[in-house]
């Protein structure tokens, strides 16, 4: 299809006043070095290991526990947005069903754990393993389907499993598992009783203990598990691999023209998306002790796609502060108690309206949507808009 | 198992395809939206949900009760016209509100299906939290509970074998299709109907013949709801029950019969719709209900791996229509 004259507007300035600053701090970070950079994951690492600190939990969350908060939803929903950003925002795959995968993670914790008496350690593999096959399954037949047939593909699927799971009585059924077994104590080691640690709030924190009270063990397991998957997910992002998958997100029939093997590539992206949705559905597992079906609701799926489309999709910090807001705004203004649904939908809608690249867009998604073409095909109209035809091709440059 | 089927047929039959002419109504505004723009109105089954309100609304607000005969279908009629203004009008301010900043600015199809995905949200919420206990004068912590409005004098009109049809069945299943019929032909004879079908086959060219794209693209949203407000007013005849979540499975189950049938074609929603309600049908009575929706699902995976244009064909936008 021919871009045509009037559609190509004047570059406009398309991050606002909300931008600026982050660009200046982004510009400054693309040309530090090793050191520097290394100072930095390491200062974030002991921030966030500070984070469930008690003065910090009466100002971020005045209305509940800020430490179980932090495990989940916040770092519940920071580990599922990494995992969904590898689907969505690298390999450009429309997934509205990435709940199945949690729900397969929690239900592989649960089972095992309680009916077969597996530990926690053991159970944390066979979890990623199930959750990254189910993920080959499910994609196996369906990633010849493109775009929206594959969303609504995915989103029955993820009301499949869920149903699966409400039908059948040797998992539950309805009710769904009780008494799931928590991780077994690495060491009851804790933190030394004095005025260093009280200041830290730390004092007395067995952090290797995993009980049915202090929540801050599992919180570190949470962090060191977001940890490891964005090393992963940065190292796939800069290899081959990341490569391929940008390719088939800006122009799938290009990049097989060019000799990516698409179809294979898609297959990785999900089902390394999925190993990622079941470490966080067996870490939740394992902390919850209970989970049933309802647990693993649509909206959730929905939640965690608006996390990663609002943080600005492709782009790891931004997905990440993208799930902390999502996790994070509804408790804090839990004050106005009943109607912060409301207030979030309202929220997605004025935020796509004035941001729609996410707040911390990935660079290269930044220029193509400069370009108009918004990455994943723009909505209508008056834009390069949605093409019939199966090759697009830029003529009016 | 197989000879509850055998028993079971006709009843199924009659009940799958009035459950899928609601389907196929509701399928109209995804792929009619879906066809132009190319996106997902996550919001239509709230648009849907808006319509039920209307209808239970009127309903109240005229004591109809025992309706049977040809005053039943008097009434559906009034109750279509409500629900199909009420939806048509918020699904064009629907349109003006979330999606349209978003097509200026030349967002991402998937930044507009996160604004359709907060639209939806707000609106269920909005129903239940304050328009449904400030309207039907509900106990505040009781507005997310279902609200019923019984007015409709059931009675069998006439049988197939030795099973009898019953009149809100054939209503539905009726009405639907005549709905389906009257668009069809809007679509294809009048101008407007055209403009939309030039949009849905390339928005370019028809911008410089002199389609003016918003106006289509309000007519379609305003059409779409309207057909979802006629699909309300049905369901309310038929299930007289209704609430602020009613939409969300239906919406779904509407939007799978649209891909079934071959999205952005108009006589693939009305296929697709009754393929589906008789699928779910057919497959609950062999498994058992609590598997409708798996079923369903299970289906729509099997027809998109083996004809991923749906039964009729992707159509709105290649002139086959």
């Amino acid at each position: 299809m021919s871009s045509i004259e009037w559609a190509k507007k004047p570059a406009r300035k398309i991050s606002a006043p909300v931008g600026s600053g982050v660009d200046a701090l982004r510009d400054w970070w693309a040309v530090q070095r090793g050191p520097v950079r290394w100072t930095v994951y390491l200062l974030l690492i002991v921030a966030a290991f500070l984070l469930p600190h008690e003065d910090l939990g009466t100002f971020m969350s005045p209305h509940s526990d800020w430490q179980s908060l932090l495990f989940y939803p916040i770092g519940g929903y920071i580990l599922l947005a990494i995992g969904l950003n590898v689907v969505v925002g690298q390999a450009g795959l429309l997934d509205l069903g990435y709940v199945a995968f949690f729900a397969v993670g929690g239900y592989t914790m649960a089972v095992l754990g309680k009916q077969f008496g597996w530990s926690f350690w053991e159970i944390i593999t066979v979890g990623v393993v199930l959750a990254a096959l189910s993920g080959v399954l499910l994609g196996a037949p369906t990633l010849r389907l493109r775009g929206d047939y594959l969303a609504i593909v995915t989103l029955g699927f993820g009301e499949i499993i869920r149903i699966v799971a409400t039908n059948t009585e040797s998992i539950g059924g309805p009710n769904g598992v009780a008494g799931i077994p928590h991780p077994p104590n690495l060491t009851d080691w804790e933190f030394p009783d004095n005025a260093f640690f009280q200041a830290l709030d730390l004092e007395g924190l067995k952090p290797f203990t995993y009980g049915a009270l202090d929540t801050r063990p599992y919180y570190y397991l949470m962090l060191l598990a977001i940890i490891g998957t964005i090393v992963f997910a940065k190292r796939l992002e800069h290899s081959r691999v990341g490569r391929s998958w940008a390719a088939i997100r800006e122009d799938e029939d290009a990049a097989e023209l060019m000799g990516v093997p698409t179809f294979k590539f898609k297959l990785a992206a999900f089902a390394i998306g999925a190993a990622f949705g079941g470490l966080a559905g067996v870490l939740y597992g394992a902390q919850a002790t209970s989970i049933i079906p309802k647990d693993f609701p649509f909206i959730l799926s929905a939640t965690i796609l608006a996390a990663v489309v609002l943080g600005g999709s492709g782009n790891i910090p931004g997905v990440m502060v993208g799930a902390f807001l999502i996790a994070w705004i509804p408790e804090r203004v839990r004050g106005v108690g009943e109607y912060r649904i409301l207030v979030f939908g309202a929220a997605l809608v004025i935020m796509m309206a004035l941001r729609p690249e996410g707040l911390l867009p990935s660079r290269q998604r930044r220029a193509e949507l400069k370009e108009g073409t918004g990455g994943m095909g723009s909505l209508g109209a008056e834009v390069g808009g949605p093409g019939g035809a199966d090759v697009e091709v830029e003529v009016a440059k | 198992m197989f000879n509850d089927f055998l028993t079971q047929f006709w009843p199924a039959t009659v009940d799958g395809l009035s459950l899928g002419a609601i389907y196929a109504l509701l399928a109209l505004g995804y792929t009619m939206v879906y066809g132009v723009l190319r996106l997902i109105n996550f919001a239509h089954s709230e648009i849907f949900m808006i319509g039920t309100f209307a209808s239970l609304a009127v309903v109240n607000l005229f004591g109809f009760s025992g309706v049977g005969g040809f005053t039943l279908v008097g009434v559906v009629l009034v109750l279509a016209v409500a629900g199909g203004l009420a939806s048509g009008a918020s699904a064009v301010a629907l349109e003006f509100l979330a999606y349209r900043p978003l097509r200026r600015k030349g967002a991402s199809r998937l930044a507009a299906l996160i604004s359709a995905i907060g639209a939806s949200l707000f609106l269920q919420q909005l129903f239940a939290r304050v328009l449904i206990p400030w309207w039907f004068d509900v106990p505040k912590d009781k507005g997310a509970l279902p609200l019923q409005g019984h007015f409709v004098e059931r009675a069998d009109v006439f049988a197939i074998g030795d099973f009898v049809v019953r009149n809100d069945k054939l209503i539905v299943f009726l009405g639907a299709v005549i709905m389906m019929v009257a668009l069809d032909q809007f679509v294809n004879r009048t101008k407007l109907g055209r403009g939309i079908r030039a949009t849905a086959q390339d928005p370019e060219t028809s911008v410089l013949m002199g389609v003016n794209i918003d106006r289509i693209v309000t007519a379609t949203f305003a059409i779409g709801g309207a057909m979802a407000g006629v699909a309300a007013a049905l369901y309310m005849m038929r299930f007289e029950e209704t609430d602020y979540f009613v939409g969300f499975l239906l919406g779904i189950k509407a939007f799978t019969a649209a891909v079934l049938g071959g999205i952005g074609n108009l006589r693939g929603a009305l296929v697709g719709g009754m393929v589906l309600g008789l699928i779910e049908m057919y497959g609950s009575v062999l498994l058992g209900t609590e598997w409708q929706h798996v079923v369903a699902f299970t289906v729509l995976v099997l027809v998109l791996m083996f004809r991923p244009t749906g039964i009729l064909g992707e159509s709105l936008q290649q002139a086959r229509v």
